[in-house]
């Protein structure tokens, strides 16, 4: 994909449909960001302000969609250009759920505002890091062309999922043995929900980028075909 | 209201009856039953050498898409599968073209018994112009000096097999000349039906055509190869990716990649046939 197209205008529209493809990553990767910040912080006022952001990730959803389908009609591309557009196209259809999926965590902050018990193995960040480190990956490895890193990706989807397991039966005796808390560990469980959700998004996005680039789809095919 | 395609492989339903073969079956080069194989193929035109020593297998009753860019060799090499190569002043080939595993470049082999198994069908539509158009169906038979007993029904059924027919069956007596260009072109391939060859070889066959007139050229093709082995050299690429089951890339007198048509253009293997597919050729 490093080879430029005789077509110089062709060449530019490919080049601005992935920009704004990497303009959609930025703006998802910054309300993950906030989204855990001020989950950290119980900040509500920036949970509530990073809830707007989202209409910036809906709009360039469409735009990407209608330049794609534009590229589509008009230039009927082939080989890596036709997987590269069709890439595109699934791949805004997660990046837009992941933003979701930030939203409701912040939702979620902005229910359980300023207060928090006190609990000194929080489950949570734990999860996010992972999770948030996949979505940044998912998008290097789309940027760069990178079959390896987006395998990487997908493998760790699996630590993911063992965090979240982990995460009922660790809320779950503190539940038991203190009612006062149950508020808060149930909007918790719904935060590692939305995580592990995303990490799953990252995880499409990921088996996407190695169709795009070795033409081989791994989806549905069990850890070995990812090799 | 959604209209119908033109073209029917573009309906889904109509496309998958069960004795049609799928443009997506599984048959790959390295198990493919040729009709016609090359082996080696150098053709030349005087000291400049335009093939290069081409070994490629011509799947039977299925259609092979040649493609290229301009003076890599596809015409020519098309023209050395039925020994028209050869009628060019300075010509010549060397190498094995295979027809049913016989050599077509044999010494004892007859050119014109070749070319009536091997028929053309040409980029330009060129009925005989002082010809009617039921003349123009029979003018190969009666040039190969054969009165068939009906005429009259061989070149029914030649019309119907390239669906002109019903258009052209109160009007045989007019001159060919007088049909447009994509009935003009259906009459060639009429023409080129009724010697009964075994490939038909088009070259370029919609070029000239509007976009209807190709898509009811394309339809035919797909309809004549339940029958016939076909092989077409393309400029539109678009057109080798509806029609083609196999396609094969030249490039500068060489072969550089042969698959099945949606593995070219979704993942082709060489380089040079991505940088050509999408564009990128400098």
């Amino acid at each position: 994909m490093d080879r430029r197209h005789t077509d110089r205008e062709y060449e530019g529209e490919l080049e601005s449909l992935r920009e704004r493809v990497l303009l959609m990553g930025a703006h998802v990767e910054e309300v993950l960001a906030l989204a855990m910040r001020a989950y950290v912080d119980r900040n509500v006022l920036l949970a509530r302000g990073t809830i707007e952001l989202d209409s910036n990730i809906d709009q360039l959803e469409l735009e990407i969609d209608e330049a794609a389908i534009q590229i589509l009609a008009r230039r009927q591309p082939v080989a890596s250009d036709l997987r590269f557009i069709t890439t595109t196209l699934k791949l805004v259809t997660d990046l837009e759920r992941i933003g979701d999926l930030g939203v409701n965590i912040c939702e979620r902050v902005a229910e359980l505002g300023a207060d928090r018990s006190e609990n000194p193995h929080d489950p949570i960040p734990r999860i996010a890091d992972v999770a948030q480190a996949m979505v940044h990956d998912a998008l290097d490895a789309f940027v760069a062309g990178d079959a390896v890193k987006a395998n990487q990706v997908i493998d760790r989807d699996k630590t993911v999922d063992a965090y979240y397991a982990q995460l009922y039966p660790e809320l779950l005796p503190r539940m038991m043995s203190n009612p006062s808390v149950v508020f808060e560990s149930t909007r918790l469980l719904s935060i590692g929900k939305s995580l592990e959700r995303l990490a799953d998004h990252a995880t499409n996005i990921a088996e996407m980028v190695v169709f795009m680039v070795k033409g081989q789809d791994v989806r549905h095919s069990g850890p070995a075909s990812h090799q | 209201m959604i209209s119908k395609p033109t073209n029917r492989k573009g309906s889904r339903n109509e496309g998958s009856s069960g004795d049609d073969k799928s443009r997506w079956d599984e048959v790959s080069v390295s198990t493919l039953v040729p009709k016609m194989r090359t082996e080696d193929l150098h053709a030349y035109f005087g000291q400049a050498e335009v093939l290069k020593g081409i070994s490629l297998k011509i799947a039977e009753k299925q259609v092979t898409a040649v493609i290229g860019p301009s003076g890599c060799g596809k015409s020519t090499f098309v023209r050395c599968l039925n020994r028209m190569h050869e009628v060019v002043p300075g010509a010549r080939a060397s190498g094995q073209v295979l027809l049913d595993k016989q050599n077509i470049y044999q010494g004892d082999v007859d050119a014109v018994r070749v070319r009536r198994r091997v028929g053309m069908v040409f980029q330009k539509p060129n009925p005989f112009p002082t010809m009617s158009i039921r003349d123009n169906v029979l003018a190969g038979l009666r040039l190969n000096g054969e009165r068939p007993d009906d005429p009259d029904a061989v070149v029914e059924k030649m019309l119907q097999r390239v669906a002109l027919w019903d258009e052209v069956k109160d009007i045989l007596g007019r001159a060919g000349t007088g049909l447009s260009g994509g009935q003009q072109q259906r009459l060639c391939i009429a023409r080129s039906l009724a010697l009964e060859p075994e490939v038909l070889l088009m070259d370029e066959p919609c070029s000239a055509l509007d976009p209807i007139a190709t898509a009811r050229v394309e339809e035919l093709i797909h309809e004549l190869r339940k029958s016939y082995t076909i092989v077409i050299v393309t400029h539109n690429m678009q057109q080798a990716a509806r029609v083609a089951n196999f396609t094969a890339f030249f490039y500068l007198g060489k072969l550089i990649e042969h698959d099945r048509t949606d593995v070219i253009f979704t993942r082709p293997k060489e380089q040079r046939t991505e940088d050509y597919i999408t564009g990128r050729f400098g």
